[in-house]
């Protein structure tokens, strides 16, 4: 059977020129960078090269605004956390928006609890931040807006230098997670007024357990967690080494492979999209139809369920997500469907293809001649489906 | 995540239809929620001689319908109300722990048809 994997939003494979630039920082020069001797020396050496290359990706003005962490988690905690408790005297108002990574949204519910208050501007129904009520969000009271770059679930793109003018110009500390967008789409910290970035290893092809924050000079924040003080007092404890080498080499690549790869992912996924909706009745694409993410297609079908799509496609060797309830630890839908206006049972029947360097032409067209069957051998047993699709 | 069994019963569900001139009909859960089944049953000298589902639902509840008619086939009705969530789980090899209360209304459903059946034979008289 072939093997079609399209959930690289949930986890993707190590790039090998990635393991190869990680290996000699686990057996031979592990040093601390913290020491003064040369073992130190040559770790410090090999953090400092990596800070270098995730700043040029974000087009960082210098290397020292990067501070490396555990993740885009870890990063988003940073930096919400660190600016929300830095600048408790100047206000305690944060915006942010519906369709942020659970991450950002339980950080958030966290401030409130200790007596933040918080903003959820709301998305139309492509999934772009309503601009005019941001606006209107807006107080003498707000210290922070945090808006994600890209929606990892329904690939919208934010208009992000829209939103970054705004901040500037009420003198607002702008945070962006773009741990789904880095490496797919090119950012500009600078002209996109972004003072707070957020990016993780793993999505593209590094390792996991790392990731980098974006701090614009400047930008007053305060750290979460306390010790020796590493990573110029915001991070502390014991680098990661040989995955920041990894996400280091990563990003090397992503910079270098991302207009041609993006290219090539935005053509399967125009022709995944075009093909389900061509072939399945009562399908639709969920987010933005041109505004979104090149290696994402979240396809909706009606009257049936997505987890068992999802063990439906398994059986055809096609791995995917689903934004449904079932799939879920908590039993509720994705709050992304939610929030872009879906009704529970839509949401329920929502499949999330997140293609990636593995996905070739053969791949989307063995999930077009697959995914129809299955659709169809579902809807067969829903009750919910009309007598007239079933003919 | 799912034994087997369950996968077995996902992929091939028994007894899978609409019974037109069913002699009791009982449908149970939400589509808000994710899960909706329907049972159909058919009884002769007391017993279920024949049994359909329609289920709109995770892989568990598709599961759990097909094993709850395999499960109630043939058996009186005293016995089929006797058959209970755990009793599906059981015989199919267990279910996640999430899964037990989300999914597993087949049981219901069946006991709901049976019902219907009682009601309408009631009115009957």
């Amino acid at each position: 059977m072939r093997k079609v994997y399209m959930d690289y939003g949930a986890g993707m494979p190590l790039d090998s020129r990635v393991f190869e630039a990680m290996k000699p920082y686990f057996f031979e020069d592990y040093g601390n960078p913290s020491s003064s001797h040369s073992y130190g020396n040559v770790a410090r050496t090999a953090v400092e090269a990596s800070r270098e290359k995730v700043a040029q990706l974000v087009a960082a003005e210098k290397p020292q605004e990067i501070i490396f962490t555990s993740g885009g988690t870890e990063s988003n905690n940073l930096a919400i956390k660190g600016v929300a408790y830095r600048n408790r005297e100047k206000g305690n108002h944060i915006i942010t928006t519906a369709i942020e990574h659970i991450s950002v949204i339980n950080i958030c519910k966290f401030l409130q609890k200790q007596g933040f208050e918080v903003t959820y501007v709301p998305v139309d129904k492509q999934g772009v931040v309503d601009i005019e009520k941001l606006k209107e969000a807006v107080n003498d009271k707000t210290i922070l807006i945090s808006v994600m770059y890209a929606n990892g679930e329904i690939g919208t793109i934010q208009p992000i230098s829209e939103i970054g003018k705004l901040a500037q110009e009420n003198k607002v500390i702008f945070h962006v997670d773009a741990v789904a967008a880095a490496g797919k789409v090119p950012i500009n910290v600078k002209e996109e007024n972004i003072d707070l970035l957020s990016i993780s290893s793993n999505d593209m092809y590094g390792p996991k357990g790392v990731g980098a924050l974006y701090i614009k000079k400047g930008t007053k924040i305060q750290p979460i967690i306390q010790g020796g003080g590493q990573e110029n007092g915001l991070r502390s404890g014991t680098e990661n080494i040989p995955g920041i080498v990894g996400m280091g080499k990563a990003v090397e690549l992503a910079q270098k492979e991302m207009e041609s790869e993006g290219k090539r992912l935005a053509g399967l996924r125009d022709k995944l999209i075009k093909g389900v909706l061509d072939k399945i009745d009562d399908s639709f694409l969920n987010g933005h139809p041109t505004e979104r993410l090149p290696n994402n297609a979240n396809l909706r079908f009606s009257y049936i369920e997505g987890e068992s799509l999802i063990l439906g496609l398994d059986m055809n060797g096609i791995q995917v997500s689903s934004g449904s309830a079932c799939t879920s630890k908590t039993l509720e839908p994705s709050h992304v469907l939610l929030a872009i206006g879906l009704a529970h049972e839509e949401a329920h029947g929502s499949l999330v293809f997140t293609m990636g360097k593995q996905n070739s032409d053969e791949d989307v067209n063995y999930v077009l001649e697959m995914l129809p069957d299955v659709v169809k051998r579902l809807r067969a047993l829903s009750p919910l489906t009309p007598k007239e699709l079933l003919r | 995540m799912y034994s087997e069994k369950v996968m077995d019963h996902f992929m091939k569900p028994r007894n899978v239809g609409e019974i037109p001139d069913a002699d009791g009909v009982g449908t149970v859960g939400n589509p808000v929620c994710g899960d909706l089944m329907t049972m159909y049953i058919k009884v002769k000298d007391n017993k279920l001689v024949d049994i359909k589902f329609k289920t709109f639902g995770c892989g568990a509840a598709i599961a759990t319908s097909s094993m709850t008619t395999e499960l109630a086939m043939g058996k009186t009705i005293e016995e089929a109300m006797k058959i209970t969530r755990a009793d599906v789980a059981k015989n199919l090899g267990g279910l996640p722990p999430i899964k037990m209360h989300c999914s597993n209304l087949a049981a219901d459903a069946l006991h709901e048809a049976i019902k219907d059946y009682q009601k309408k034979k009631e009115s009957k008289k």
